[in-house]
């Protein structure tokens, strides 16, 4: 991937296109990620209901893919669905799902990730 | 009697016309008058001071939405707020057509109450999402659908004159 591309993925968005995550339907939680490093960092300290709540609505996904333009990512997450994880095994494997991602797009450009 | 209501004085005559009013606003001034015990025109000159003086704001129907075939769900929401920030969200929250009503309250924390309507329940979440949720000093939202409504009313003039409410 392009360093053009990974900064695209990697750039702060607006505070009206940040994702606020919720426990249910009207219940925001306060946390909100304005990028894809404050995204990782809320998967990992959220209450684990609004990962739940989240994951199963596709909210995830539609966010990555539509905000952050991140489709490879996209789909990552949604595969997740299928597992039917909940609670801290379900943040476990978000947080390194987005993480991996997260390395390897601020990792050096030929830098090899294990 | 007089009571002072802002810069306006409002006599029992007038408080009794309020009452009236609230009971029925379509009853003419003649039954008013008959009620009140003043004339009909007297009536007509009061009333007139008062709407212009916006101690009468409007005039308006309450209608049964369910039975109206209107189907739409309401909901009570709680916005905790930074304190700073608390009359702007509450100015934004009211300029809101799914707004239908907005409080402030000073309790442990400084919050913000408002009634709120959609069309679904998804539409709700969605207008907590994108309207409220990104508006600078929010911090945290509770949402409660209403299920059922036991009592829904205003408070009437007639209860502040016979002192059941104050």
């Amino acid at each position: 991937m392009s360093s053009d591309a990974s900064s695209k993925i990697l750039r702060a968005v607006p505070r009206e296109k940040a994702f606020y995550f919720f426990t249910s339907l009207g219940n925001y939680t306060g946390a909100s990620a304005t990028s894809l490093k404050e995204f990782m960092e809320r998967v990992n300290e959220v209450n684990v209901k609004s990962l739940e709540f989240h994951l199963y609505r596709a909210d995830f996904e539609k966010w990555i893919s539509e905000v952050l333009e991140d489709a490879w990512l996209a789909g990552e997450v949604k595969r997740l669905q299928k597992f039917g994880l909940t609670g801290e095994p379900l943040r476990n494997q978000l947080y390194l799902t987005v993480s991996r991602r997260f390395k390897r797009l601020t990792s050096p450009p030929g830098s090899v990730q294990f | 009697m007089r009571r002072k209501n802002t810069a306006l004085f409002l006599d029992a005559k007038d408080l009794e016309i309020l009452k009236a009013l609230q009971e029925d606003s379509r009853q003419t001034y003649t039954a008013i008058g008959r009620r009140v015990g003043i004339a009909h025109s007297t009536v007509y000159d009061r009333v007139r001071r008062m709407e212009l003086q916006k101690v009468i704001r409007n005039y308006t129907t309450l209608v049964d939405l369910e039975k109206a075939g209107v189907k739409k769900i309401m909901a009570i929401m709680t916005v905790y707020t930074d304190p700073k920030e608390t009359e702007s969200v509450a100015s934004k929250l009211a300029q809101s057509p799914e707004v239908l009503e907005v409080y402030t309250s000073l309790s442990d924390e400084l919050l913000i109450m408002a009634k709120v309507v959609a069309a679904s329940q998804e539409g709700l979440h969605a207008f907590v999402a994108n309207s409220i949720a990104p508006m600078n000093g929010v911090l945290r939202i509770r949402t409660s659908i209403i299920t059922r409504k036991v009592k829904e009313t205003s408070l009437l003039i007639g209860d502040y004159l016979e002192g059941l409410h104050l």
